[in-house]
Protein backbone atom coordinates (compact mmCIF):
# COMPACT_ATOMS: atom_id res chain seq x y z
CA UNK A 1 0.00 0.00 0.00
CA UNK A 2 2.61 2.88 0.87
CA UNK A 3 5.01 1.15 -1.67
CA UNK A 4 2.13 1.83 -4.44
CA UNK A 5 1.67 5.60 -3.33
CA UNK A 6 5.51 6.36 -2.73
CA UNK A 7 5.55 4.55 -6.53
CA UNK A 8 2.73 6.67 -7.37
CA UNK A 9 4.29 10.21 -6.19
CA UNK A 10 7.50 8.95 -7.97
CA UNK A 11 5.69 8.66 -11.49
CA UNK A 12 3.78 11.61 -11.06
CA UNK A 13 6.75 13.85 -10.46
CA UNK A 14 8.39 11.99 -13.53
CA UNK A 15 5.89 12.84 -15.25
CA UNK A 16 5.23 16.29 -14.85
CA UNK A 17 9.09 16.82 -15.03
CA UNK A 18 9.13 15.28 -18.51
CA UNK A 19 5.56 17.17 -18.93
CA UNK A 20 7.47 20.52 -18.22
CA UNK A 21 10.39 19.86 -20.27
CA UNK A 22 8.67 18.99 -23.60
CA UNK A 23 7.05 22.12 -22.95
CA UNK A 24 10.04 24.00 -22.68
CA UNK A 25 11.33 22.37 -25.65
CA UNK A 26 8.26 23.09 -27.57
CA UNK A 27 8.86 27.31 -26.61
CA UNK A 28 12.13 27.20 -28.16
CA UNK A 29 10.79 25.02 -31.04
CA UNK A 30 8.46 28.22 -31.43
CA UNK A 31 10.77 30.96 -30.96
CA UNK A 32 12.80 29.24 -33.41
CA UNK A 33 10.13 28.79 -35.98
CA UNK A 34 9.88 33.06 -35.48
CA UNK A 35 12.45 34.18 -37.86
CA UNK A 36 9.85 33.61 -40.64
CA UNK A 37 7.71 36.35 -39.39
CA UNK A 38 10.63 38.85 -40.19
CA UNK A 39 9.53 38.54 -43.74
CA UNK A 40 6.15 38.11 -43.28
CA UNK A 41 4.86 40.17 -40.76
CA UNK A 42 1.53 40.17 -42.56
CA UNK A 43 0.89 36.47 -40.96
CA UNK A 44 0.82 38.16 -37.23
CA UNK A 45 -1.15 41.39 -38.51
CA UNK A 46 -3.74 39.61 -39.91
CA UNK A 47 -3.63 37.88 -35.87
CA UNK A 48 -3.14 40.48 -34.33
CA UNK A 49 -6.64 41.89 -35.94
CA UNK A 50 -8.51 38.11 -35.49
CA UNK A 51 -7.25 38.20 -31.79
CA UNK A 52 -7.19 42.09 -30.77
CA UNK A 53 -9.92 42.90 -32.48
CA UNK A 54 -12.20 39.68 -30.87
CA UNK A 55 -10.83 40.74 -27.22
CA UNK A 56 -11.45 44.16 -27.16
CA UNK A 57 -15.02 44.50 -26.90
CA UNK A 58 -14.72 42.21 -23.50
CA UNK A 59 -11.83 43.85 -22.24
CA UNK A 60 -13.48 47.51 -22.74
CA UNK A 61 -16.43 46.77 -21.39
CA UNK A 62 -15.19 45.11 -18.25
CA UNK A 63 -12.23 47.87 -17.67
CA UNK A 64 -15.19 50.55 -17.46
CA UNK A 65 -17.06 48.02 -14.75
CA UNK A 66 -13.85 47.79 -12.90
CA UNK A 67 -13.24 51.61 -12.89
CA UNK A 68 -16.80 51.59 -11.86
CA UNK A 69 -16.37 49.40 -8.87
CA UNK A 70 -12.74 51.40 -7.77
CA UNK A 71 -14.74 54.28 -7.94
CA UNK A 72 -17.23 53.32 -5.75
CA UNK A 73 -14.74 51.19 -3.25
CA UNK A 74 -12.28 53.55 -2.54
CA UNK A 75 -14.45 56.47 -2.10
CA UNK A 76 -16.14 54.31 0.51
CA UNK A 77 -13.08 53.93 2.08
CA UNK A 78 -11.02 57.02 1.42
CA UNK A 79 -14.22 58.74 2.63
CA UNK A 80 -13.47 57.52 6.30
CA UNK A 81 -10.57 59.08 6.29
CA UNK A 82 -10.82 62.02 4.69
CA UNK A 83 -8.98 61.42 1.95
CA UNK A 84 -11.14 60.89 -0.99
CA UNK A 85 -8.89 63.88 -2.97
CA UNK A 86 -6.77 60.49 -3.46
CA UNK A 87 -9.49 58.68 -5.52
CA UNK A 88 -7.58 58.91 -8.75
CA UNK A 89 -4.51 58.22 -7.06
CA UNK A 90 -6.09 54.99 -5.81
CA UNK A 91 -7.97 54.02 -9.23
CA UNK A 92 -4.64 54.70 -11.56
CA UNK A 93 -2.59 52.81 -9.07
CA UNK A 94 -4.55 49.78 -8.63
CA UNK A 95 -5.23 49.64 -12.55
CA UNK A 96 -2.17 50.57 -14.06
CA UNK A 97 0.26 48.14 -11.22
CA UNK A 98 -2.24 45.16 -10.84
CA UNK A 99 -5.73 44.91 -12.21
CA UNK A 100 -5.24 46.37 -15.67
CA UNK A 101 -2.92 43.37 -16.83
CA UNK A 102 -3.60 40.68 -14.41
CA UNK A 103 -7.65 41.03 -15.35
CA UNK A 104 -6.82 41.76 -19.37
CA UNK A 105 -4.57 38.37 -18.65
CA UNK A 106 -7.28 36.41 -17.21
CA UNK A 107 -9.94 37.85 -19.66
CA UNK A 108 -7.75 37.44 -22.65
CA UNK A 109 -7.15 33.65 -21.58
CA UNK A 110 -10.80 32.83 -21.62
CA UNK A 111 -12.06 34.59 -24.90
CA UNK A 112 -8.69 34.40 -27.03
CA UNK A 113 -6.99 31.60 -25.65
CA UNK A 114 -9.90 29.32 -26.04
CA UNK A 115 -10.47 30.04 -29.16
CA UNK A 116 -6.81 29.70 -29.95
CA UNK A 117 -6.33 26.65 -28.37
CA UNK A 118 -9.57 25.14 -30.30
CA UNK A 119 -8.51 26.93 -33.87
CA UNK A 120 -5.80 24.81 -33.53
CA UNK A 121 -6.88 21.71 -31.88
CA UNK A 122 -9.67 21.46 -34.88
CA UNK A 123 -7.10 22.20 -37.38
CA UNK A 124 -5.23 19.29 -36.18
CA UNK A 125 -8.41 17.07 -35.73
CA UNK A 126 -9.20 17.90 -39.40
CA UNK A 127 -6.09 16.93 -40.58
CA UNK A 128 -5.25 20.51 -41.80
CA UNK A 129 -2.04 20.31 -39.91
CA UNK A 130 -0.63 17.31 -41.41
CA UNK A 131 -1.79 18.65 -45.08
CA UNK A 132 0.55 21.61 -44.48
CA UNK A 133 3.02 19.32 -43.52
CA UNK A 134 2.66 17.35 -46.55
CA UNK A 135 2.87 20.42 -48.34
CA UNK A 136 6.28 21.36 -47.06
CA UNK A 137 4.94 23.85 -44.78
CA UNK A 138 5.49 23.89 -40.87
CA UNK A 139 2.82 24.26 -39.36
CA UNK A 140 4.48 25.69 -36.38
CA UNK A 141 5.87 29.06 -38.40
CA UNK A 142 3.05 28.92 -40.56
CA UNK A 143 0.35 28.66 -37.95
CA UNK A 144 1.64 28.40 -34.47
CA UNK A 145 4.35 31.48 -34.03
CA UNK A 146 2.12 34.15 -35.80
CA UNK A 147 -0.44 33.60 -33.19
CA UNK A 148 2.06 33.31 -30.39
CA UNK A 149 3.45 36.89 -31.33
CA UNK A 150 0.00 38.18 -32.09
CA UNK A 151 -1.07 37.45 -28.37
CA UNK A 152 2.24 38.62 -27.05
CA UNK A 153 1.64 41.81 -28.77
CA UNK A 154 -1.83 42.40 -28.43
CA UNK A 155 -1.50 42.17 -24.73
CA UNK A 156 -0.02 44.85 -23.56
CA UNK A 157 -2.44 47.06 -26.05
CA UNK A 158 -5.25 45.44 -24.41
CA UNK A 159 -4.40 45.85 -20.88
CA UNK A 160 -3.32 49.60 -21.58
CA UNK A 161 -6.94 50.20 -23.02
CA UNK A 162 -8.54 48.34 -20.14
CA UNK A 163 -6.38 50.66 -17.37
CA UNK A 164 -7.73 53.64 -19.78
CA UNK A 165 -11.08 52.61 -19.71
CA UNK A 166 -10.76 51.90 -15.94
CA UNK A 167 -9.60 55.44 -15.39
CA UNK A 168 -11.94 56.68 -16.94
CA UNK A 169 -14.65 54.72 -15.00
CA UNK A 170 -12.91 55.97 -11.83
CA UNK A 171 -13.77 59.35 -13.09
CA UNK A 172 -17.00 58.88 -13.91
CA UNK A 173 -18.67 57.32 -10.75
CA UNK A 174 -15.86 59.45 -8.62
CA UNK A 175 -16.04 62.84 -10.17
CA UNK A 176 -19.19 62.75 -12.19
CA UNK A 177 -21.53 60.71 -10.01
CA UNK A 178 -20.15 61.18 -6.30
CA UNK A 179 -18.76 64.84 -6.74
CA UNK A 180 -14.84 64.14 -5.67
CA UNK A 181 -13.53 67.39 -6.54
CA UNK A 182 -12.12 66.95 -10.68
CA UNK A 183 -8.70 68.65 -9.80
CA UNK A 184 -8.14 66.99 -6.95
CA UNK A 185 -8.64 63.67 -8.74
CA UNK A 186 -6.43 63.69 -12.13
CA UNK A 187 -3.37 66.48 -10.42
CA UNK A 188 -3.12 63.54 -7.56
CA UNK A 189 -3.15 60.83 -10.28
CA UNK A 190 -0.06 63.10 -12.44
CA UNK A 191 1.69 63.30 -8.85
CA UNK A 192 1.72 59.91 -7.74
CA UNK A 193 1.85 57.99 -10.92
CA UNK A 194 5.75 57.36 -11.79
CA UNK A 195 5.75 56.01 -15.29
CA UNK A 196 8.28 53.74 -14.63
CA UNK A 197 7.49 52.10 -11.40
CA UNK A 198 4.19 52.21 -11.94
CA UNK A 199 3.21 52.35 -15.77
CA UNK A 200 6.33 50.41 -17.06
CA UNK A 201 5.97 47.79 -14.45
CA UNK A 202 2.45 47.23 -15.53
CA UNK A 203 3.23 47.46 -19.07
CA UNK A 204 6.34 44.50 -18.23
CA UNK A 205 3.93 42.44 -16.27
CA UNK A 206 1.58 42.37 -19.34
CA UNK A 207 3.88 41.46 -21.94
CA UNK A 208 5.02 38.44 -19.62
CA UNK A 209 1.35 37.34 -19.05
CA UNK A 210 1.54 37.82 -22.87
CA UNK A 211 4.23 35.18 -23.44
CA UNK A 212 2.23 32.84 -20.76
CA UNK A 213 -0.83 32.99 -21.88
CA UNK A 214 -0.64 32.70 -25.47
CA UNK A 215 2.06 29.64 -25.30
CA UNK A 216 -0.26 27.63 -23.11
CA UNK A 217 -3.55 28.48 -25.36
CA UNK A 218 -1.25 27.63 -28.84
CA UNK A 219 0.65 24.47 -27.01
CA UNK A 220 -2.49 23.11 -25.69
CA UNK A 221 -3.91 23.32 -29.37
CA UNK A 222 -1.29 21.75 -31.21
CA UNK A 223 -0.91 19.39 -28.61
CA UNK A 224 -4.39 18.41 -28.36
CA UNK A 225 -6.00 14.92 -29.02
CA UNK A 226 -7.63 15.03 -32.50
CA UNK A 227 -10.62 14.18 -31.67
CA UNK A 228 -13.67 16.18 -29.65
CA UNK A 229 -13.31 15.64 -26.57
CA UNK A 230 -9.16 15.97 -27.04
CA UNK A 231 -10.00 19.42 -28.43
CA UNK A 232 -12.07 19.93 -25.67
CA UNK A 233 -10.35 18.54 -22.67
CA UNK A 234 -7.07 21.17 -23.96
CA UNK A 235 -9.61 24.05 -24.76
CA UNK A 236 -10.20 23.50 -20.31
CA UNK A 237 -6.61 23.24 -19.26
CA UNK A 238 -5.81 26.44 -21.14
CA UNK A 239 -8.06 28.33 -18.75
CA UNK A 240 -6.98 26.77 -15.98
CA UNK A 241 -2.97 26.68 -16.70
CA UNK A 242 -3.21 29.94 -17.98
CA UNK A 243 -5.38 31.65 -15.04
CA UNK A 244 -3.26 29.89 -12.46
CA UNK A 245 -0.04 30.80 -14.34
CA UNK A 246 -0.91 34.21 -14.02
CA UNK A 247 -1.79 34.72 -10.96
CA UNK A 248 1.26 32.71 -9.57
CA UNK A 249 3.52 35.06 -12.01
CA UNK A 250 2.03 38.34 -11.11
CA UNK A 251 2.93 37.40 -7.22
CA UNK A 252 6.55 36.43 -7.98
CA UNK A 253 6.51 39.90 -10.71
CA UNK A 254 5.04 42.15 -7.87
CA UNK A 255 7.33 40.78 -5.51
CA UNK A 256 10.54 41.14 -7.58
CA UNK A 257 9.21 44.74 -8.93
CA UNK A 258 7.57 47.09 -6.15
CA UNK A 259 10.08 45.46 -2.97
CA UNK B 1 16.72 4.32 -61.14
CA UNK B 2 13.29 2.98 -62.69
CA UNK B 3 11.46 3.25 -59.34
CA UNK B 4 10.26 6.80 -57.75
CA UNK B 5 9.73 4.91 -54.44
CA UNK B 6 11.01 1.68 -53.19
CA UNK B 7 10.32 0.20 -49.53
CA UNK B 8 12.22 -2.69 -48.21
CA UNK B 9 11.58 -4.69 -45.18
CA UNK B 10 9.73 -2.01 -43.59
CA UNK B 11 8.26 -3.08 -40.19
CA UNK B 12 6.56 -0.19 -38.23
CA UNK B 13 4.30 -0.58 -35.26
CA UNK B 14 2.59 1.88 -33.02
CA UNK B 15 3.54 0.87 -29.16
CA UNK B 16 3.28 -2.85 -29.20
CA UNK B 17 0.71 -3.32 -32.01
CA UNK B 18 2.16 -4.39 -35.25
CA UNK B 19 0.72 -2.47 -37.98
CA UNK B 20 3.47 -3.31 -41.07
CA UNK B 21 5.99 -6.13 -41.07
CA UNK B 22 8.36 -7.15 -43.69
CA UNK B 23 7.38 -4.65 -46.13
CA UNK B 24 9.21 -4.77 -49.64
CA UNK B 25 7.27 -2.74 -52.71
CA UNK B 26 8.43 -0.69 -55.77
CA UNK B 27 6.33 2.13 -56.98
CA UNK B 28 7.96 2.26 -60.82
CA UNK B 29 8.06 6.09 -62.27
CA UNK B 30 5.23 7.22 -64.81
CA UNK B 31 2.82 4.52 -62.98
CA UNK B 32 -0.87 4.27 -61.09
CA UNK B 33 0.16 2.01 -58.40
CA UNK B 34 -2.81 0.93 -56.28
CA UNK B 35 -2.46 -0.68 -52.59
CA UNK B 36 -5.60 -2.29 -51.67
CA UNK B 37 -6.60 -4.19 -48.52
CA UNK B 38 -9.37 -4.25 -45.95
CA UNK B 39 -9.84 -1.43 -43.24
CA UNK B 40 -7.25 -1.58 -40.47
CA UNK B 41 -4.76 -3.43 -43.09
CA UNK B 42 -2.04 -0.72 -42.56
CA UNK B 43 -2.33 1.41 -46.09
CA UNK B 44 -3.00 5.06 -44.86
CA UNK B 45 0.03 4.22 -42.81
CA UNK B 46 2.18 3.17 -45.90
CA UNK B 47 1.56 7.07 -47.18
CA UNK B 48 2.39 8.85 -43.88
CA UNK B 49 5.58 6.08 -43.69
CA UNK B 50 6.16 7.43 -47.47
CA UNK B 51 5.50 11.03 -46.83
CA UNK B 52 8.28 11.11 -43.24
CA UNK B 53 5.12 11.60 -41.02
CA UNK B 54 6.15 7.98 -39.21
CA UNK B 55 9.09 6.75 -39.09
CA UNK B 56 9.33 2.88 -39.13
CA UNK B 57 11.38 1.17 -36.38
CA UNK B 58 13.19 -0.68 -39.16
CA UNK B 59 13.68 -1.12 -43.04
CA UNK B 60 13.90 1.81 -45.48
CA UNK B 61 11.67 3.61 -47.65
CA UNK B 62 13.73 5.68 -50.00
CA UNK B 63 12.10 8.19 -52.79
CA UNK B 64 14.17 9.38 -55.30
CA UNK B 65 17.18 7.77 -54.11
CA UNK B 66 16.92 9.70 -50.32
CA UNK B 67 16.00 7.01 -47.78
CA UNK B 68 12.85 9.19 -46.33
CA UNK B 69 13.29 7.43 -42.33
CA UNK B 70 17.00 9.25 -42.25
CA UNK B 71 16.48 12.21 -43.42
CA UNK B 72 16.43 15.88 -41.25
CA UNK B 73 13.54 18.15 -41.09
CA UNK B 74 15.17 20.18 -43.68
CA UNK B 75 15.98 17.77 -46.30
CA UNK B 76 12.88 16.03 -45.34
CA UNK B 77 10.54 19.46 -45.97
CA UNK B 78 12.89 19.77 -49.53
CA UNK B 79 11.75 16.22 -50.78
CA UNK B 80 8.02 16.91 -49.93
CA UNK B 81 8.01 19.74 -52.43
CA UNK B 82 7.79 16.98 -54.81
CA UNK B 83 4.79 15.68 -53.43
CA UNK B 84 1.35 16.00 -53.46
CA UNK B 85 -1.22 14.14 -51.06
CA UNK B 86 -5.14 14.29 -51.01
CA UNK B 87 -6.07 13.47 -48.06
CA UNK B 88 -9.20 11.05 -46.97
CA UNK B 89 -11.43 13.98 -45.81
CA UNK B 90 -9.61 16.72 -47.68
CA UNK B 91 -8.31 18.32 -45.00
CA UNK B 92 -9.05 21.80 -46.74
CA UNK B 93 -8.52 25.18 -44.81
CA UNK B 94 -11.88 25.65 -43.25
CA UNK B 95 -10.67 29.53 -42.88
CA UNK B 96 -10.04 29.76 -46.09
CA UNK B 97 -12.02 29.57 -49.97
CA UNK B 98 -11.68 27.26 -52.26
CA UNK B 99 -9.52 29.07 -54.52
CA UNK B 100 -7.15 30.41 -51.63
CA UNK B 101 -6.83 26.47 -50.49
CA UNK B 102 -5.67 26.00 -54.00
CA UNK B 103 -3.28 28.63 -54.37
CA UNK B 104 -2.02 28.04 -50.86
CA UNK B 105 1.43 25.64 -51.75
CA UNK B 106 1.61 28.31 -54.95
CA UNK B 107 1.85 31.54 -52.35
CA UNK B 108 4.28 29.41 -49.88
CA UNK B 109 6.48 28.04 -52.35
CA UNK B 110 6.55 30.21 -55.02
CA UNK B 111 6.58 34.14 -56.17
CA UNK B 112 4.56 34.11 -59.08
CA UNK B 113 2.78 37.56 -60.08
CA UNK B 114 -1.07 37.69 -58.45
CA UNK B 115 -2.55 36.77 -62.13
CA UNK B 116 -0.48 33.79 -63.02
CA UNK B 117 -1.59 31.91 -59.82
CA UNK B 118 -5.38 32.97 -60.60
CA UNK B 119 -4.66 31.70 -63.59
CA UNK B 120 -3.17 28.77 -62.33
CA UNK B 121 -5.66 27.67 -59.72
CA UNK B 122 -8.51 28.62 -62.04
CA UNK B 123 -7.41 26.52 -64.48
CA UNK B 124 -6.72 23.45 -61.23
CA UNK B 125 -10.10 24.16 -60.43
CA UNK B 126 -11.71 23.56 -63.84
CA UNK B 127 -9.45 20.35 -64.04
CA UNK B 128 -12.09 19.19 -60.96
CA UNK B 129 -15.25 20.55 -62.39
CA UNK B 130 -14.84 23.40 -59.75
CA UNK B 131 -13.91 26.65 -61.45
CA UNK B 132 -17.53 28.39 -60.29
CA UNK B 133 -16.95 26.85 -56.77
CA UNK B 134 -13.97 29.28 -55.98
CA UNK B 135 -15.23 31.92 -53.93
CA UNK B 136 -17.27 29.25 -51.93
CA UNK B 137 -15.96 28.08 -48.19
CA UNK B 138 -15.01 24.37 -47.74
CA UNK B 139 -18.58 24.30 -45.11
CA UNK B 140 -20.56 25.34 -48.52
CA UNK B 141 -19.35 22.35 -50.19
CA UNK B 142 -20.15 19.23 -50.14
CA UNK B 143 -17.74 15.92 -48.88
CA UNK B 144 -16.78 15.02 -52.58
CA UNK B 145 -16.63 18.91 -53.66
CA UNK B 146 -13.63 19.16 -50.76
CA UNK B 147 -11.73 16.06 -51.94
CA UNK B 148 -12.04 17.41 -55.33
CA UNK B 149 -10.84 20.45 -54.33
CA UNK B 150 -7.78 19.06 -52.40
CA UNK B 151 -7.55 17.19 -55.70
CA UNK B 152 -6.49 20.67 -57.19
CA UNK B 153 -4.83 21.55 -54.59
CA UNK B 154 -2.47 18.24 -54.14
CA UNK B 155 -1.35 18.91 -58.05
CA UNK B 156 -0.73 22.35 -57.51
CA UNK B 157 2.45 22.33 -57.63
CA UNK B 158 2.93 19.72 -60.64
CA UNK B 159 4.51 17.07 -58.04
CA UNK B 160 6.35 13.98 -59.11
CA UNK B 161 4.91 12.19 -56.41
CA UNK B 162 0.74 12.28 -55.70
CA UNK B 163 -0.28 10.03 -53.36
CA UNK B 164 -4.47 9.57 -52.75
CA UNK B 165 -5.88 8.28 -49.44
CA UNK B 166 -9.16 6.64 -50.59
CA UNK B 167 -9.98 9.16 -53.58
CA UNK B 168 -13.19 7.58 -54.12
CA UNK B 169 -14.73 7.12 -51.16
CA UNK B 170 -18.21 8.94 -50.65
CA UNK B 171 -17.87 10.39 -54.23
CA UNK B 172 -21.25 9.49 -56.15
CA UNK B 173 -21.10 7.13 -59.06
CA UNK B 174 -20.71 10.47 -61.64
CA UNK B 175 -17.83 12.16 -59.63
CA UNK B 176 -15.98 8.84 -58.86
CA UNK B 177 -15.69 7.81 -62.78
CA UNK B 178 -14.96 11.95 -63.33
CA UNK B 179 -12.14 11.40 -60.62
CA UNK B 180 -10.61 7.97 -61.68
CA UNK B 181 -10.12 9.35 -64.78
CA UNK B 182 -8.66 12.79 -63.49
CA UNK B 183 -6.12 10.72 -61.90
CA UNK B 184 -5.28 8.23 -64.58
CA UNK B 185 -4.96 11.82 -66.63
CA UNK B 186 -2.96 13.68 -64.26
CA UNK B 187 -0.54 11.49 -63.90
CA UNK B 188 0.43 10.63 -67.68
CA UNK B 189 0.16 14.48 -68.19
CA UNK B 190 2.31 15.41 -65.18
CA UNK B 191 4.84 12.53 -65.80
CA UNK B 192 4.10 11.79 -61.85
CA UNK B 193 3.89 8.56 -59.99
CA UNK B 194 0.42 8.04 -58.72
CA UNK B 195 -0.31 5.38 -55.11
CA UNK B 196 -3.60 5.07 -54.72
CA UNK B 197 -5.03 3.80 -51.50
CA UNK B 198 -8.54 2.74 -52.12
CA UNK B 199 -11.31 -0.03 -51.24
CA UNK B 200 -12.68 0.47 -54.50
CA UNK B 201 -11.68 -2.56 -56.92
CA UNK B 202 -13.62 -1.32 -60.21
CA UNK B 203 -12.43 2.42 -60.10
CA UNK B 204 -8.78 1.23 -59.00
CA UNK B 205 -8.53 -1.60 -61.51
CA UNK B 206 -9.64 0.25 -64.34
CA UNK B 207 -6.48 2.90 -63.87
CA UNK B 208 -3.65 0.83 -62.18
CA UNK B 209 -1.19 -0.10 -63.76
CA UNK B 210 0.17 -2.42 -60.35
CA UNK B 211 -1.63 -3.23 -57.76
CA UNK B 212 -0.96 -4.41 -54.39
CA UNK B 213 -3.27 -6.23 -51.78
CA UNK B 214 -2.40 -5.78 -48.41
CA UNK B 215 -3.30 -8.04 -45.51
CA UNK B 216 -2.54 -7.14 -41.74
CA UNK B 217 0.13 -5.16 -42.56
CA UNK B 218 1.68 -7.69 -45.18
CA UNK B 219 1.43 -8.06 -48.90
CA UNK B 220 -0.74 -11.02 -49.60
CA UNK B 221 -0.89 -10.34 -53.59
CA UNK B 222 0.46 -8.38 -56.33
CA UNK B 223 0.46 -8.06 -60.09
CA UNK B 224 -1.60 -6.36 -63.14
CA UNK B 225 -5.15 -5.87 -62.59
CA UNK B 226 -5.75 -8.46 -65.35
CA UNK B 227 -3.28 -10.65 -63.72
CA UNK B 228 -5.28 -10.43 -59.91
CA UNK B 229 -8.42 -10.43 -61.52
CA UNK B 230 -7.74 -14.01 -62.89
CA UNK B 231 -5.95 -14.99 -59.77
CA UNK B 232 -7.19 -17.88 -58.20
CA UNK B 233 -5.85 -16.71 -54.79
CA UNK B 234 -8.22 -16.87 -52.06
CA UNK B 235 -8.09 -13.46 -50.26
CA UNK B 236 -7.90 -11.64 -54.20
CA UNK B 237 -10.96 -13.76 -54.79
CA UNK B 238 -12.54 -12.94 -51.67
CA UNK B 239 -11.69 -8.78 -52.08
CA UNK B 240 -12.62 -8.56 -56.14
CA UNK B 241 -15.60 -10.38 -55.62
CA UNK B 242 -16.62 -8.61 -52.50
CA UNK B 243 -17.47 -12.31 -50.89
CA UNK B 244 -18.44 -12.74 -46.73
CA UNK B 245 -16.72 -16.17 -46.65
CA UNK B 246 -13.20 -16.20 -47.19
CA UNK B 247 -9.69 -15.48 -45.23
CA UNK B 248 -10.46 -12.16 -44.71
CA UNK B 249 -12.48 -12.15 -41.28
CA UNK B 250 -15.17 -9.62 -41.12
CA UNK B 251 -15.45 -10.27 -37.16
CA UNK B 252 -12.43 -8.59 -35.33
CA UNK B 253 -11.18 -11.48 -33.71
CA UNK B 254 -12.06 -12.76 -29.63
CA UNK B 255 -15.03 -14.64 -28.51
CA UNK B 256 -17.54 -15.72 -30.18
CA UNK B 257 -21.31 -14.49 -30.10
CA UNK B 258 -22.43 -18.09 -28.59
CA UNK B 259 -19.83 -18.01 -25.74
CA UNK B 260 -20.31 -14.24 -25.20
CA UNK B 261 -24.53 -15.21 -24.97
CA UNK B 262 -23.07 -17.99 -22.08
CA UNK B 263 -24.18 -20.79 -24.14
CA UNK B 264 -20.88 -22.15 -24.79
CA UNK B 265 -17.95 -22.26 -22.08
CA UNK B 266 -15.06 -20.03 -23.14
CA UNK B 267 -11.78 -21.69 -23.97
Amino acid sequence: MIAEWVSSIGRGTRESLSNIGYATRSFFAVLRASGVLLRRPRLVTDQIHFIGNYSLVIIAVSGLFVGFVLGLQGYYTLNKYGSEQALGLLVALSLTRELGPVVTALLFAGRAGTSLTAEIGLMKAGEQLSAMEMMAVDPLRRVVAPRFWAGVIAMPLLAAIFSALGVLGGYIVGVQLIGVDEGAFWSQMQAGVDIWQDIANGVLKSIVFGFAVTFVAVFQGYEAQPTPEGVSRATTRTVVIASLGVLALDFLLTALMFH
Amino acid sequence: MPNLVEIRDLHFSYGERPILSGLRMDFARGKVVAVMGGSGSGKTTILRLIGGQLRPQSGTIRVNGDIVNTLDSRRLYALRRKMGMLFQHGALFTDLTVFENVAFPLREHTNLPEDLIRSLVLMKLQAVGLRNAAQLKPAEISGGMARRVALARAVALDPELIMYDEPFAGLDPISMGVTANLIRRLNDALGSTSILVSHDVHESFAIADYVYFLSQGAIVAQGTPAELMASADPYVKQFVHAEADGPVPFHYPGHSLAEDLGLEVQS
